[in-house]
């Protein structure tokens, strides 16, 4: 935390991989300046490729979304909204209101994670600090986690990248982590709109900061962290200014399993169903 | 740059236009709605990703669906003598599902050297990695079926090893008609059980839907090479009634916005023409005796309507409003 210095989870030297803790991300719009370092970071430390060079005329975001090379993505949302109890407007409080607001977007890390279930190589798996993590030798391309994914995180990686063919997203810097240091992106965080830390810990305070923004005049703050859902909470949570669909982030996200049960009783009920036609068809029409 | 130079005021009138529309158009000036972005979503971003597969997977639809069902007429036909109509069934099932699905399975994949690491784990949860198992072994029945059942119909040896060659044939060819059902059916579940709102909509309907146009396109093509007998067009009117109940269920069970792809854009009217060719006109080509016409539009329908479900996926995936209302299904 600010004021912590080098004491901030986000800075000192931690064993979380040795000692199995489960561990997470928060994120706060509400003290990020929209600098990016975390996207340069992440690019730098885990040698992603580039994503493109283009503009795209949406506010300063010209990352567009996070995909196989963008792990870290800072949205830039543009809103005729009043944040908090700033005084919009040359004249009064209601005319003209406006605000700005930065989030960095990243990988959920889902407690149930659609692509982990998904995946038929096994390449996806939950490491011991309860992040989803791509084993990129073993991924063989297949596709199926990117159309499993209720977050439209993960993707494959087109040609000719690097690596190409293969289905990338954010590792929570496992290999950092493992060797006691914290995520590229929260490590270089200036204002610690990213915090890494303690799962528990993180709720704790992510609640605590929701009710102390909401105190001070932000009243359409809120706690994004969907545990009421098949998805059964995420380890990469957000503190949100007004609704999740602004930022691109689905109010009630599904974990795709829920749906086995339906599409598998239809096809065996249609797999019954031929049988007995083709049974039929020769017993009573040759 | 003075403040009337023509650049300048271009942007004026940008500006203007953003503020009473809310969006300017063009080239270079598309800054979604002006000051305030009124795109859906974020920007109008995709908030699922669209499948990243490309045409094999719905040719692959199409071939698999066919060879598993081929492999249940082989077996009905097996059972029921008709031994020159179980040999055409099982070589379409050897070679649509035992050649031409996993190279186009493999053609698809990112990585295609590393598609053994299919076989590393067993997923029930994951339909992707039943899929694999299942092509694993319906390949493993069919081949060794057909292999049996012509070294038994060209009663190469004699005796005993014959008779026994036809047990095994018979053993394989049931085996694979049990695999073959699941064959033509999981492609449902696979892209039922997804996040893309159009797709998971449909979930039960999808699994009927392949599985069927499956069995249909089977008969149909066995057809089309010479078995004109009436069991096969018993299978191609069932074929046929099914879909067009599916035609309509499809436009009774509409989600508005939430599954609008099937119903809109190019992709519904691929769809549309896909159900009509498979269900109501092989139907009526049916009953007015035209059995070959049936045949090939029934072929053609399944496979256009394969492309249409994945070319669904993709419009509905990159369609930010249809996630959030499909949210409130």
């Amino acid at each position: 935390m600010i004021g912590e210095g080098l004491q901030s989870t986000n800075q000192r030297r931690h064993s979380f991989v040795q000692d199995h803790v489960e561990v997470g991300f928060f994120t706060d719009p509400s003290v990020c300046i929209g600098c990016k370092a975390c996207e340069v970071a992440c690019k730098e430390w885990n040698q992603v490729p580039d994503d493109g060079f283009i503009w795209s005329g949406n506010s300063y975001d010209n990352t567009g979304h996070l995909g196989a090379s963008t792990w870290r993505h800072v949205m830039f949302l543009e809103q005729d909204r009043a944040k908090g109890n700033q005084i919009a407007g040359p004249m009064s409080l209601d005319q003209d209101p406006f605000r700005w607001i930065f989030l960095s977007d990243v990988c959920k890390h889902c407690e149930d994670a659609g692509c982990l279930e998904a995946c038929p190589t096994g390449s996806i798996v939950r490491t011991e600090v309860g992040s989803v993590l791509v084993q990129n030798d073993v991924c063989n391309g297949c596709g199926y986690c990117v159309v499993s994914c209720p977050f439209g995180v993960i993707d494959r990686r087109p040609e000719p990248l690097p690596d190409a063919g293969g289905a990338f997203k954010c590792t929570f810097c496992y290999d950092r982590q493992k060797s006691g240091l914290v995520p590229a992106c929260a490590k270089v965080c200036p204002t610690e709109s990213i915090v890494f830390g303690r799962l528990d810990d993180l709720r704790a305070r992510a609640s605590e900061r929701v009710q102390q923004l909401q105190k001070s005049g932000y009243t359409d703050a809120q706690l994004y962290d969907p545990t009421e859902t098949s998805v059964r909470g995420i380890h990469a949570f957000f503190l949100i200014l007004g609704e999740p669909e602004a930022y691109g982030l689905p109010p009630k996200p599904q974990i795709p399993t829920i749906y086995l049960k339906s599409a598998w009783t239809a096809a065996f009920a249609t797999a019954i169903a031929s049988i007995i036609a083709t049974l039929v068809a020769f017993a009573f029409f040759s | 740059m003075t403040s009337n130079s023509p650049s300048e005021k271009r942007l004026e009138e940008l500006r203007e236009q953003a503020w009473k529309e809310g969006v300017v158009p063009g080239k270079g000036v598309d800054v979604a709605g002006g000051p305030i972005p009124r795109k859906p979503g974020y920007y109008g971003q995709p908030v699922v990703r669209p499948p990243v597969w490309t045409w094999e997977i719905p040719l692959y639809f199409f071939f698999g669906g066919m060879a598993g069902m081929s492999a249940v007429i082989a077996s009905g036909a097996v059972i029921f003598h008709h031994v020159d109509l179980a040999r055409m069934a099982m070589w379409i099932a050897s070679i649509a599902g035992a050649i031409l699905s996993p190279v186009l399975l493999i053609m698809d994949l990112g990585r295609p050297h590393l598609f053994l690491n299919m076989l590393r784990v067993f997923k029930h949860r994951s339909a992707m990695s039943m899929g694999a198992w299942i092509l694993s072994a319906f390949g493993a029945c069919a081949v060794p079926g057909l292999i049996t059942l012509e070294l038994h119909a060209h009663q190469i040896f004699s005796g005993t090893l014959d008779q026994l060659l036809r047990f095994a044939a018979g053993i394989f060819i049931f085996g694979a008609a049990i695999f073959g059902t699941l064959l033509a059916t999981y492609t449902g579940v696979l892209i039922g059980v997804t996040a893309i709102p159009a797709w998971f909509l449909h979930r039960t309907l999808l699994p009927i839907h392949f599985g069927t146009a499956g069995l249909g396109s089977a008969a149909a093509l066995l057809e089309l090479l010479g078995h004109r007998i009436p069991a096969l067009n018993f299978i191609g009117f069932y074929a046929a009634s099914v879909e067009s109940a599916l035609l309509i269920w499809l436009s009774i069970d509409k989600h508005g916005v939430a599954d609008r792809a099937i119903h809109e854009h190019g992709s519904g009217w691929l769809i549309r023409i896909g159900e009509i060719l498979t269900g109501p006109l092989a139907l009526v080509l049916r009953f007015l005796g035209l059995v070959p016409f049936a045949a090939v539009s029934f072929l053609i329908g399944a496979l256009v309507s394969r492309i249409g479900w994945i070319a669904v996926g993709k419009v509905s995936g990159s369609d930010p409003e249809a996630v959030f209302a499909a949210e409130r299904y």
